[in-house]
């Protein structure tokens, strides 16, 4: 639902997705739908080890198969440090990944590619490639990494950006502002809240995939599940050493990403067994290469400290984190960085902080982005610290918030502290509805009926909980996305994107952003994206920036097409263009009502008089990041006897801005949300004491089916962001960040015992309660 | 080996090999709907309908289908004449990636004509076997009772 909305022209409404039809239809419109002939099938050889050097690697039997037609290990490709992370430039993860190595770093990690006939002939030709390995001690916790006299993860040479190789640290960040330690001190009421994330999958039902193949001129052509095609292109032209003019990077529509495809994985395995086969090579990750050799979050210990006064008033927040990067430290430095850069400014009462922490290597599968990307890690510590600090005040935790929150108009030091990987930049909070989401939400759940209750059923006991958050619009300093809009001779329009579209609605978004500036109906929009032949330039779907950083620039490129339809229809109509007014397609004189269609003046300006192309292409770039807010309810019901935790309701009110597309915005919060259930209740990765994931499947990691779930009840809570593309902000990531401390505090709510390791399992829940002396 | 079976409402013999899931058949007669999610049957996106009845298809092998019907989402409707339930799914906002729709209709479509009129739980339990990743499952649970309403409204056809 949406509380009181705008009605505006194309801007506002719940209009068909423009994919919609194709996909609701099941159009062979994904990766893996297009069928070329004499297609390859790629393979990985996964490592079986931890930790061990390659000694050996005998392809000779292997490629003896019948139908093989390349086999690719360290031998046989140039070795160019690089990192999967697929970020602008320059790229703040460490360069410690080639494409195979003579080293392998956790179970899954690649050791060789196989390209053959058929998939039967290239999983033959795996298990006939014979190596020997040298087992190295392996580090399966951050802890042992950091312990003196550790194995070191990363003692190639040739890395490029580590923190520290020889201490297995990949990032590490110490921001103080004020004196945190001091002021700790001396405040009269502290909290302290230490809460552990650990592996947990993105889990996008389409896996990993790519069709690597050459287009008529011999230009290598990438069709990729892929949240960042120009990174892509960028990134597989450095390590494979061609010309980036020579690679074409197209994204079809994709089966989700969530951050698991903002790294470029299997792109240039594809690529380099395309170029050493010269045919087409599909490659696709199974379900459990996805878990183990895609991307995971990063798991993190977040220690957060409180100082307040007697109040509620926040004096001192000290936030410290421990980060597991895995194997290899893609998004290292940048997930670390914004587990405090979008946390800490919610509570710009507090004038005294510090922010410090450390990424560490393990022998573990590689994590990287996640939707939240460390928002959802540090909101977990901070606002389970919140319900604690609100249970020692005996404050209201809605009351807490109001009296700490950031405020429009206000700003905070971090902004500026901590940015992507660098110093960020100074910001002012512009918009921030945070207010009327608490209030809203709260009536929603019952919050001063059901609070503090613990109304009781049998074995079961019920609590409210709730927590905020903020993210942020796009990466301030770095982003840039551009548009071209193109009129043509039937005055319909052409709007060319490079942002991807992961089946967020952003096509449909851009295209009512183009609508809404030239008064035409969205089905008027063709929208083509994400193809870096033939569209424009654009970092990617990544950091929640697509409606803002890419819409901005649509609005810009419209606006400058609307004044180039003015100026035609000015000589036209012989009017002046300040006369002149555009709605409902047409072009009409206040002064005379003479008027003309937008028919007429594509038609005049292709054929008749001055005859030229109507287009324009625009770029934005991020001068700031404008953060929505949200505002989190749950009710739990805990089985005391056996400790499990049933989500009854729950209620995320946000502030996105205007909603370009109320439907589509509803849908990420939603979706956001259940992915963060899923954390807070059943979401993780089990490990052997050999360093293998031994859950590797949706049978045995569960993500919520809707029989796991109660009814989500998404509220839009609208503010203007002045600075937003009709004032809009982002949506994407925000709904992740509440749900783990929400639920927390409602289970607190609910029988007083703290959970503080994700998820909340049974034996977990049990293990608190004793511990609370509840059990 | 070769098998008969009345595909999409078309009879037709299809060359198969003995143990080649009826997944990986479909795809490669065309039907691209079909989608493949991890191949286990835990996710339901490769369910199709055999005699009217929702199946993984990554779990059946293509000669089980010997004189059966099969249909995939290709047979329901098209881009320029949608099927009630894939209207649904797009006026709800039910399709947000679109890889799991392709076996949520499917599996709505034996839903109702099993009973028309299901509660709001009774479609839950019957997409349990479908993951979604992107929606909260709202949205889907909204198109398929929208869908049954449309039936009971007579607006099928």
């Amino acid at each position: 639902m949406a509380v009181e909305t705008r009605r505006r022209g194309a801007v506002g409404q719940s209009v068909r997705k423009v994919d919609g039809p194709a996909l609701a239809c099941g159009k062979p419109v994904f990766t893996l739908d297009l069928d070329l002939p004499g297609t390859l099938v790629g393979k990985i050889l996964p490592s079986p080890h931890a930790h061990a050097q390659i000694v050996v690697i005998d392809t000779s039997e292997a490629g003896r198969v019948p139908g093989v037609r390349a086999i690719l290990h360290h031998g046989s490709v140039p070795r160019i440090p690089y990192t999967t992370a697929g970020q602008g430039w320059p790229e703040p993860s460490p360069y410690d990944t080639v494409l195979f190595d003579t080293k392998v770093r956790f179970v899954g990690d690649r050791v060789a590619a196989v390209a053959a006939e058929t998939e039967d002939a290239a999983e033959e030709a795996l298990g006939k490639i014979r190596v020997e390995y040298k087992v190295l001690p392996a580090v399966l916790s951050p802890e042992d990494a950091l312990a003196p006299g550790a194995p070191m993860i990363h003692d190639e040479p040739d890395a490029d950006g580590i923190y520290d190789a020889q201490r297995n640290i990949a990032a590490a960040v110490d921001i103080p502002v004020g004196d945190v330690a001091a002021v700790l001190a001396a405040s009269p009421v502290r909290v302290e809240a230490a809460c552990e994330i650990p592996y947990s999958q993105h889990s996008a039902i389409e896996p990993h995939c790519v069709i690597a193949y050459f287009d008529d001129a011999g230009r290598l052509v990438l069709r990729s599940s892929t949240q960042v095609p120009f990174h892509v292109r960028r990134i597989v032209a450095r390590i494979l050493g061609l010309d980036p003019a020579r690679i074409r990077v197209v994204k079809p529509r994709i089966g989700g990403g969530f951050g698991s495809k903002q790294e470029v994985i299997l792109e240039p395995v594809a690529a380099a067994l395309a170029l050493a086969t010269k045919r087409p090579v599909r490659m696709a990750y199974t379900r459990e290469e996805v878990f183990v050799a895609s991307r995971t979050r990063h798991p993190m210990r977040v220690t957060v400290k409180l100082g307040a006064d007697r109040t509620g008033a926040l004096q001192a927040l000290d936030m410290e984190v421990l980060s597991n990067t895995g194997a290899y430290g893609t998004h290292a430095l940048t997930v670390l960085s914004n587990v405090g850069s979008k946390t800490l400014p919610l509570y710009n009462k507090a004038k005294h902080l510090r922010f410090h922490g450390k990424a560490v290597y393990t022998n573990l599968p590689v994590a990287g982005a996640y939707r939240g990307y460390g928002a959802t890690q540090g909101y977990f510590a901070l606002e389970v610290a919140m319900d604690a600090l609100a249970a020692e005040l005996g404050l209201d935790p809605i009351e807490l918030r109001v009296r700490n929150h950031i405020q429009a108009g206000e700003t905070s030091p971090i902004f500026e502290k901590i940015g992507e990987g660098r110093e960020g930049k100074p910001q002012v909070v512009r918009s921030c509805a945070l207010p009327q989401c608490l209030r809203i939400g709260a009536e929603h759940i019952g919050w001063r009926e059901k609070r503090g209750q613990r109304h009781c059923d049998g074995p079961w006991t019920y609590g409210v909980g709730m927590a905020c958050a903020m993210q942020g619009s796009g990466i301030t300093g770095v982003d840039m996305a551009a548009a071209t809009l193109l009129m043509q001779d039937d005055g319909s329009l052409r709007l060319l994107v490079g942002a991807t579209d992961l089946g967020t609605g952003s096509d449909t978004i851009l295209a009512q952003i183009a609508a809404e500036e030239l008064g035409v109906p969205v089905d008027r929009v063709l929208v083509y994206s994400s193809d870096t032949d033939f569209t424009p330039f654009d970092t990617g779907a990544y950091a929640s920036s697509t409606t803002y950083v890419s819409g901005n620039a649509v609005l810009r490129a419209a606006q400058d097409v609307r004044s180039q339809i003015l100026d035609v229809a000015a000589g036209a109509l012989g009017e002046r263009v300040a006369d002149l007014e555009l709605a409902d397609g047409m072009v009409r004189s206040r002064r005379t009502g003479k008027a003309l269609t937008l028919k007429d003046i594509g038609h005049r300006a292709t054929y008749v008089v001055d005859q030229k192309q109507i287009a324009a292409t625009a770029s934005f770039t991020c001068p700031e990041s404008p953060p929505p807010f949200a505002a989190f309810y749950c009710e739990v019901a805990v089985d005391r006897e056996t400790g499990v935790v049933r989500v009854e309701r729950f209620v995320a009110a946000a502030d996105c801005g205007v909603a370009i597309h109320p439907q589509g915005a509803e849908g990420q919060l939603e979706g956001a949300v259940l992915q963060g259930i899923g954390h807070a209740l059943c979401e993780e990765m089990w490990f052997a004491r050999s360093g293998r994931c031994v859950n590797a499947g949706f049978f045995d990691y569960k993500i919520p089916s809707a029989l796991d779930v109660p009814h989500i009840e998404a509220i839009l809570v609208p503010s203007e962001e002045p600075t937003g593309p009709w004032g809009a902000k982002s949506i994407s990531e925000i709904g992740i960040n509440g749900p783990l401390p929400a639920i927390a505090n409602a289970i607190y709510d609910a029988v007083g015992a703290r959970l503080v390791r994700a998820p909340f399992t049974p034996e977990r829940v049990l293990a608190a309660l004793r511990a609370a002396g509840r059990g | 080996m070769r098998v008969h079976v009345e595909l999409n409402g078309v009879p037709q013999y299809l060359d198969v090999a003995p143990g080649e899931p009826l997944l990986s058949l479909l795809r490669r007669v065309g039907l691209k709907s079909v989608k493949e999610g991890c191949d286990a049957g835990d996710c339901g996106a490769c369910t199709v309908l055999v005699d009217g009845r929702a199946v993984r298809s990554c779990l059946m092998v293509a000669p089980q289908v010997q004189g059966r019907k099969v249909t995939t989402l290709e047979g329901l409707g098209t881009v320029d004449d949608l099927h009630p339930l894939q209207e649904a799914f797009l006026e709800t906002g039910a399709v947000q990636c679109g890889f799991c729709t392709p076996g949520m209709i499917l599996v709505a479509h034996e839903l109702l004509s099993r009973n028309g009129d299901p509660t709001a739980d009774e479609v839950r339990a019957a997409i349990s076997g479908n993951l979604c990743r992107c929606t909260g499952y709202v949205k889907i649970v909204d198109a398929i009772l929208l869908a049954a309403r449309w039936k009971r409204e007579g607006k099928w056809r």
